[in-house]
């Protein structure tokens, strides 16, 4: 006799055990530490904490290192943290011209105030895989500027705004939308826009900008200017009358100068594309800066054609949090919405042969 | 560092607050999708984040939980959120649906009818009923204030057209005290009937959407239909080959490879209870074909 499949819960914990075991590995090899996680794997550690939304590299290493270096494991294992803490306050906008640079780059001027910096780029590295990596061969220290070296840096954009020739960025009071606070409606504000693409998946806005970069939307972009470094975060405590400092945060800001607009009466102008994004992720803060771009297109009166500029179609889709979630959900059972299909199925077709029999007794 | 720590139930208070008010609003407004700042949950989306929302927003420590998959206690995803809520509110569970103050559910009604006091709480992949037929929120929202529903009529007279039959068999749009088309969540059809006049109160929760809806006690549910083509729900041809229940949805569970087929109740507590009251059927496979068939409700 056929006895109902029993044992899930025994089924599981066995599971979650062997989880452990292939987490852990050959116990024979020390442990992954956190500082090597944060200290080695830094931009993997970066990811986590822009897409998780979360900026603490312990709780991102932790995640790291609990999801086996499953990147989205790891940036859900992370929101799953952090929306359960509780709001005491918002901070100050972060000031992106103050940052204390490590890398910049503009690909507009040759030159501009405050240097082109390359930094720690992988941009003209030689893709071979270095021996070297087999072992641990030392490093040499990095070479390191002096402070008074450091000079100011003006953002490229207000270098062309103060000549009038990008769009005015629009200053605003209000208090801006929060998605994880709020039910996303539609049309979004562009300050929900930003947040969505600030922690939507890398990989799905890579794709829709290098999109509009074949034609689905096309923006013709420059990068303006690419910065990487740390911010202070700042907060108004009312009790005090002034801000506090929290600390600084490294994140990495694209200002995408795109396509102008305008004519005789107001004069042309570039627009802007803007990405901001916790960490060092350059290839994300561009991505995003060109889908933000391509949203834009009903301020511009541009037609909306392309799924890059389809607001509906982005943002109910860039969280990978959601996407693995609803596509991995199908493999739990289905099988009471299945047999209510086979039924149908076979109710038709049962019909179909009923009907097959009366036509050719009627012929 | 700090190591995390969690609240009972998980969520914090604050978020628990703005779910019940969003609860408060769905019974107010029965069958309306009410929009509300979904969490992120420790299980993935998709395996129940909305209910598991709604069952943390209302569960108090004197709760006594049972959650079903497919009708059954023991499928692993009911027996991860009850250990889930065992765990972070250390609450009673039960398999029982008459000892359940709180019934979480995916893809079935319990076959027991449900009494004043219970709550019943639904996980809803996609909650709009319009979804599969206009993609865009923007535009399902108006349809729903203008009650412009004949789209969904439409195309279940297109099934007609092509088919014979209403080709939807869960998942079944009903319209609620004659005012919103509602997605009763993907369960069978065959459960719809039970939505109707339910003095146990039907709450639904979708998280990856973003929306929670509900069904006050007694509320009046009709599934949609047309008078020559009324609304009929799947009857089995055998009974329950396990406790011998009839009227009850059973589970298809092949038995060889040779087209042998055993039916068998898809609710384990009810198939459970029979079979303590002595009652017990046949326990043997059957040639699978022309099992079902359906009839009016």
């Amino acid at each position: 006799m056929y006895v109902a499949v029993k044992g899930g819960e025994a089924a599981i914990a066995n599971a979650h055990r062997l989880l452990a075991d292939r987490r852990r590995g050959d116990r024979d090899v020390p442990a992954l530490t956190l500082e090597q996680i944060t200290g080695q794997l830094a931009l993997a550690v970066d990811r986590v904490m822009a897409e998780g939304s979360l900026y603490d590299p312990d709780l991102a290493a932790m995640a790291v290192r609990q999801s086996r270096g499953d990147m989205i494991e790891a940036i859900f294992l992370l929101r799953a943290y952090r929306t359960t803490l509780a709001r005491f306050g918002n901070s100050r906008p972060i000031d992106t011209a103050k940052m204390r640079i490590e890398r910049r780059v503009s690909a507009t001027y040759k030159d501009i105030p405050g240097g082109q910096l390359l930094g720690p780029t992988f941009d003209y590295t030689h893709r071979l895989i270095d021996p070297a990596m087999a072992g641990d061969a030392p490093v040499d220290e990095p070479l390191r500027r002096a402070r008074e070296d450091e000079r100011r840096a003006p953002r490229v954009t207000d270098i062309l705004n103060d000549e009038g020739l990008i769009e005015r960025d629009v200053l605003s009071d209000e208090e801006p939308g929060d998605l994880t606070r709020d039910p996303t409606a539609f049309p979004a504000d562009r300050d929900v826009r930003l947040q969505a693409l600030a922690r939507g998946d890398e990989g799905f806005l890579l794709s829709l900008g290098y999109s509009t970069q074949r034609g689905y939307g096309r923006t013709h972009p420059f990068v303006g200017e690419i910065r990487i470094g740390l911010v202070d975060v700042e907060i108004d405590v009312p009790e005090l009358g002034f801000a506090v400092s929290l600390g600084s945060v490294r994140v990495t800001e694209c200002q995408m100068v795109s396509q102008f607009t305008g004519g005789s009466e107001e004069g042309a102008k570039f627009t802007r594309g803007y990405g901001l994004v916790f960490g060092q992720s350059e290839r994300k803060a561009m991505a995003m800066s060109l889908v933000d771009r391509a949203l834009r297109a009903d301020e511009f009166d541009e037609q909306r054609l392309a799924p890059a500029q389809d607001e509906e179609f982005v943002l109910a889709h860039c969280d990978n949090v959601q996407a693995t979630g609803f596509v991995e959900h199908l493999k739990l059972p289905h099988y009471v919405d299945f047999q209510a299909e086979l039924d149908l199925l076979r109710t038709l077709n049962t019909a179909k042969a009923t009907n097959d029999e009366m036509r050719e007794a009627a012929e | 560092m700090t190591l995390p720590e969690y609240n009972f139930a998980y969520l914090d208070e604050q978020t628990k607050r703005m779910i019940r008010r969003a609860i408060l609003k769905g019974i107010a407004i029965p069958g309306y999708q009410v929009p509300f700042a979904s969490r992120e949950m420790p299980m993935p989306y998709g395996w129940g984040t909305g209910g598991v929302q709604v069952t943390a927003a209302i569960l108090g420590p004197d709760d006594v939980l049972k959650v079903i998959d497919q009708g059954a206690d023991d499928t692993t995803n009911a027996v991860s959120i009850r250990a889930f809520f065992a765990k972070t509110a250390n609450v009673a569970t039960t398999t029982k649906t008459a000892d359940a103050t709180v019934i979480q559910t995916r893809h079935r009604i319990p076959e027991a009818p449900l009494s004043a006091g219970q709550v019943i709480v639904y996980q809803v992949p996609i909650p709009e009923p319009l979804r599969f037929l206009e993609p865009r929120e923007t535009e399902t929202r108006v349809m729903h204030g203008l009650e412009e529903y004949g789209l969904i009529h439409v195309k279940l007279y297109e099934d007609i057209a092509q088919h014979g039959h209403i080709a939807t068999t869960y998942a079944y749009p009903v319209k609620v005290e004659d005012r919103y088309v509602m997605d009763p969540s993907p369960i069978p059809k065959f459960d719809n009937p039970k939505m109707n006049g339910s003095p146990a109160l039907q709450l639904f929760g979708a998280g990856r959407e973003k929306r929670i809806y509900a069904l006050p006690p007694f509320t009046h549910v009709v599934s949609l239909d047309f008078e020559d083509h009324p609304f009929q729900v799947q009857k089995f041809k055998q009974p329950c080959a396990l406790c011998n229940a009839t009227g009850v949805y059973l589970d298809e569970v092949v038995t060889d490879d040779r087209g042998g087929r055993m039916y068998v109740c898809s609710d384990t507590d009810h198939c459970e209870t029979r079979r303590q009251d002595g009652h017990h059927g046949t326990g043997l496979p059957i040639a699978g074909q022309e099992t079902v068939k359906e009839d009016a409700a």
